[in-house]
């Protein structure tokens, strides 16, 4: 029904069904282990909705002994395991197949230890993001990267797919805020790599592991750095005529040696979308509305957003409005963060993530305009304008299933005019099934071979997440000789 | 003298790489060589060297970036970056302090040793910094890993992976860095009479404000000299004013503060990033141990007279040490020690003849050293670029 290929499942892992949850019962009591249709149901596609697939079973452990024998028996089994935080994932990365097993990591979610002077917090990763800032907010400490997603996603889907958030132009995302994890192999091995102390020598597993999209391990604890909060902190929206102004402005800013702590963008479409849903108080006479959140003393924050506002003025902006009270600031935000909500009430919609250099920006923009203008689809822009992370969010018709294919297409022209301009595929979602067969796009042969090479170091027979990051034809182990 | 050989480009990297690789004749890996000191002495015949890979190819204030071939020195960025208002935020560390010579440190060589300087406590390490790296495999074969924008999640991060790798999986060609503007001025509060313990205490209790502490240092008193505890802040003039007072109050309960200026600032901090100046004699042997800074104090009390000098940074989380080079430079009692405080040591500097003979890194959990193995497997299966230097083969 879509055009995402996936692997045919595998007849003798079917057939092997009982037998196989029989084993992941001995290891993990109870409700730990889904095996009905209707329980499993919840469990057969993450936020890339339009593909489903239900899976063999579900297993919850509740520990990382438990996690560390189900992979051990899956292992040696030589069943597929798919990684799964709270299903989140926009690019299909949580994704299961007919003959896998889905391992989630929802029955490990505390907050394990919490130590201020070093500025860390131990947790299981089955922790919302959410949820590890709210353990520390009351000593006036957070975790800084903030998907938008993060009452929900978890620090697993976060390690796994090195997530990011408004907030990472000065924060940085996932893998900059990350110092340990526990992480276990398909063999079963336990290994802490990381910890409270910073930058061990020897090569950076850490680094590594962040963002492998569940293809290399489970991670079922980490280590954290935590920040004292701001003391306090203001957003500012400016409104421009066209996008290219915006644009224009925000590389002034930064040109100027302001780095504010986000400058987030968004266009005509998305205002109006955001603002009927969140009641904001968006301008809704402009072309596009930059969101520039600066931190620091009342005066500070005066001080910067002045020096802000004149370079603003200098780029055309036609409107400015600072947040005056804390519940304004709320709802600015509010509009924003529930971009992907809003947008959901009027029409389904598939989210773009490709990353440009800022600089392109105008050029990028009038490119995905001419796009989904020849598709005759509909496209709201929203952008972490800073680092030039883009959400083209492309407008169809679930039930129309040409709607689809006319949206998949044009989404994947947009991020072949991403690679084009020097930017790349994906910024912060992750490559999962949906950027899978783009990968040829942004990588030579010789690149994907070293990456399969990678993933074959920590998986040699590929059963960890295999459908997904890379094109289904030409893999290892093939190129393994 | 070995065979030195510099190419002009990839290609002769490769076909340098290539011929090593077919012939299984180790070679060693080269910038500059400021960092030479640096692992443990590896042995080849021949070495190649990045040093004819120069310039910057990429300057975009505006969007925050640079790159620039491994050659290029570290300085002459740096240069460029000011022109522009620009800097590296992770402070580049330059090992020639410890080691003394003339050479100029390069790109490659910082990228490929993970040198942070003070800094690092706020704004991240070099490898945070880093966003794109052009590299050649051990398999003689150039690959991109990230590129130019600092938000990037396409494919593995072989970027992290080839930052501090030490050359054990190719040669780093070019680099690409996310940048961050110069800080309009700085000042340091300084405390003076601190124990390690209070030092320290000090150290974290700043970390934990808002007003973004870029530097924290302990310096324990010397010869007559009252111990130092000190307190960085960069930003524009005004905000630094307002900062350092809110700052000192907070920390009174440790002392008064001291409030060094702009230019002294930039002394210390220069002093403190080098550490020589604070650790006696050169033909002392150096460690560099890091743990989670409250754990510190602590751990340097427990090794006793094996520390003949020490200086803390980033927090207290960094612990210089300096010991006799006699012998195996006190690895034999330091490691288990540090084991227990859950951080690590490398041997920063030791003669050849003491580097040779011990772990110089931190010797890694034996599941841990497989993946590792696997992964330089994977880069370079003939085993041919700089064998030994990180990890005994
Ligand atoms: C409305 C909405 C807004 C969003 N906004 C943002 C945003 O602002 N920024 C952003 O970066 N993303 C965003 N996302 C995407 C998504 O939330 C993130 O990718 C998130 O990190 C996924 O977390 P999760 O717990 O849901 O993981 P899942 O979707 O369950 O899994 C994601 C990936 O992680 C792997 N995985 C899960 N657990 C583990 C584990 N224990 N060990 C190893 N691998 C594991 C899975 O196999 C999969 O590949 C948004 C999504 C939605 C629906």
């Amino acid at each position: 029904m879509t055009g995402i290929a996936l692997p045919a499942p595998d007849p003798a892992i079917l057939a092997r069904r009982d037998e196989i949850i029989a084993g992941l019962k001995a290891l993990v009591p109870g409700e730990g282990v889904i095996t009905s249709e209707e329980e499993r149901r919840a469990f057969e596609t993450d936020a890339l909705t339009a593909y489903r697939r239900m899976p063999l079973a579900v297993v919850l452990p509740s520990t990382t002994e438990q996690t560390a024998a189900v992979l051990a028996f899956l292992g040696r089994e030589g069943v597929p395991v798919i990684p799964r935080g709270a299903g989140t994932s926009l690019a299909g990365g949580a994704l299961p197949q007919e003959d896998a097993v889905v391992l989630g990591v929802a029955k490990m979610s505390k907050v394990l230890d919490v130590d201020l002077a070093n500025r860390t917090v131990r947790v299981q990763t089955g922790v919302t993001n959410l949820g590890v800032s709210a353990a520390i907010a009351h000593e006036g400490f957070f975790y800084a990267p903030d998907p938008s997603s993060q009452l929900a996603c978890t620090i697993a889907g976060n390690i796994a797919m090195n997530s990011g958030g408004a907030h990472c132009l000065k924060y940085g995302v996932t893998t900059n805020n990350l110092l340990g994890v526990t992480f276990v192999t398909l063999k079963g091995e336990v290994i802490e790599i990381g910890g409270d102390a910073l930058d061990a020598p020897g090569l950076d597993m850490l680094g590594l592991i962040c963002g492998s999209e569940g293809q290399f391990g489970v991670v079922t604890e980490a280590t954290l750095r935590i920040l004292p909060m701001a003391e306090g902190a203001r957003p500012i929206l400016f409104g421009f005529a066209s996008p290219e102004t915006a644009g224009a402005c925000v590389a002034a800013v930064l040109g100027a040696g302001i780095v504010p702590v986000a400058i987030e963008y968004m266009d005509k479409l998305a205002i109006d979308i955001c603002e009927d849903f969140a009641k904001a108080g968006y301008p809704r006479d402009v072309g596009a509305m930059l969101i520039v959140e600066v931190e620091g003393s009342a005066d500070e924050i005066d001080e910067q957003l002045a020096r802000i506002g004149a370079i603003a003025g200098d780029h055309g902006a036609t409107y400015a409005r600072q947040a005056r009270t804390p519940a304004e600031a709320a709802a600015i935000w509010k509009g924003r963060k529930s971009a992907f909500g809003a947008m959901g009430r009027v029409s389904d919609y598939i989210c773009m993530d490709g990353t440009i250099p800022t600089g392109t920006l105008p050029q990028v923009l009038t490119r995905i305009t001419e796009i989904c203008d020849n598709a005759g689809l509909k496209v709201a822009n929203i952008f972490h304008a800073g680092d030039g992370n883009l959400h083209p969010l492309v407008l169809y018709d679930m039930n129309d299933p040409v709607s689809l294919a006319k949206a998949e297409k044009a989404g994947e022209d947009i991020l072949l005019a991403c690679v084009e301009v020097g930017g790349c595929l994906t910024g912060e979602h992750g490559v999962g099934i949906e950027k899978r067969d783009l990968m040829t796009a942004q990588f030579t042969r010789i690149e994907l071979e070293q990456q399969m090479r990678v993933k074959s170091a920590f998986d040699p027979n590929w059963l960890l997440n295999p459908a997904k990051v890379f094109p289904l034809d030409d893999r290892l182990p093939k190129v393994a000789a | 003298m070995t065979d030195t050989i510099s190419p002009f480009d990839e290609a002769g990297i490769e076909a340098t790489i290539r011929e090593a690789a077919d012939a299984r004749t180790p070679i060693l890996i080269r910038g500059a060589g400021s960092r030479a000191g640096l692992g443990r002495p590896a042995q080849a015949g021949r070495t190649l060297s990045t040093e004819r890979l120069t310039g910057v190819t990429l300057l975009e204030p505006s969007e925050l970036v640079v790159s620039a071939k491994a050659g290029t020195p570290v300085a002459e960025v740096e240069a460029e970056l000011a022109r522009v208002g620009q800097r590296f935020a992770f402070e580049p560390f330059d090992h020639r302090p410890l080691y003394g010579g003339e050479a100029e440190p390069t790109i490659g060589g910082l990228v490929a040793t993970n040198a942070s300087g003070p800094r690092r406590i706020y704004a991240g390490a070099v490898r945070d910094a880093l966003i794109g790296v052009r590299m050649t495999t051990g398999r003689a074969e150039t690959i991109r890993s990230g590129g130019r924008v600092m938000k990037n999640v396409t494919g593995y991060d072989l970027v992290k992976l080839a930052c501090g790798s030490h050359g054990a999986l190719g040669v780093i060609t070019e680099a690409t860095f996310k940048t961050l503007p110069a800080a309009e001025t700085e000042a340091t509060l300084l405390i003076e009479g601190l124990d390690d313990v209070h030092g320290v205490a000090a150290l974290c209790a700043g970390m934990g404000t808002p007003f973004e502490v870029t530097g924290a240092a302990h310096i324990p008193g010397q010869g007559g000299q009252p111990a130092r505890t000190c307190l960085r802040l960069e930003n524009f003039e005004n905000q630094v004013r307002y900062r350092a007072g809110e700052l000192a109050a907070r920390l009174r309960s440790f002392g008064a503060a001291d409030r060094l200026d702009a230019d002294a600032s930039r002394a210390l901090w220069r002093d403190v990033r080098d550490a020589q100046p604070f650790l006696g004699s050169p033909a002392r042997a150096l460690w560099r141990i890091s743990t989670a800074p409250t754990r510190a104090p602590g751990l340097v009390a427990r090794l006793g007279a094996l520390v003949e000098a020490h200086l803390y940074d980033w927090s207290g989380g960094l612990i210089w040490i300096a010991t006799s080079a006699e012998g195996d430079a006190g690895a034999g009692r330091l490691r288990p020690m540090v084991r227990d405080a859950r951080g690590h040591a490398t041997l920063v500097r030791a003669p050849d003849a003491v580097r040779a003979g011990i772990d110089v890194f931190e010797p890694e959990a034996p599941a841990l050293a497989r993946l590792t193995a696997g992964i330089v497997q994977a880069f370079d299966p003939a085993g041919v670029l700089n064998p030994g230097r990180m990890h005994v083969r």
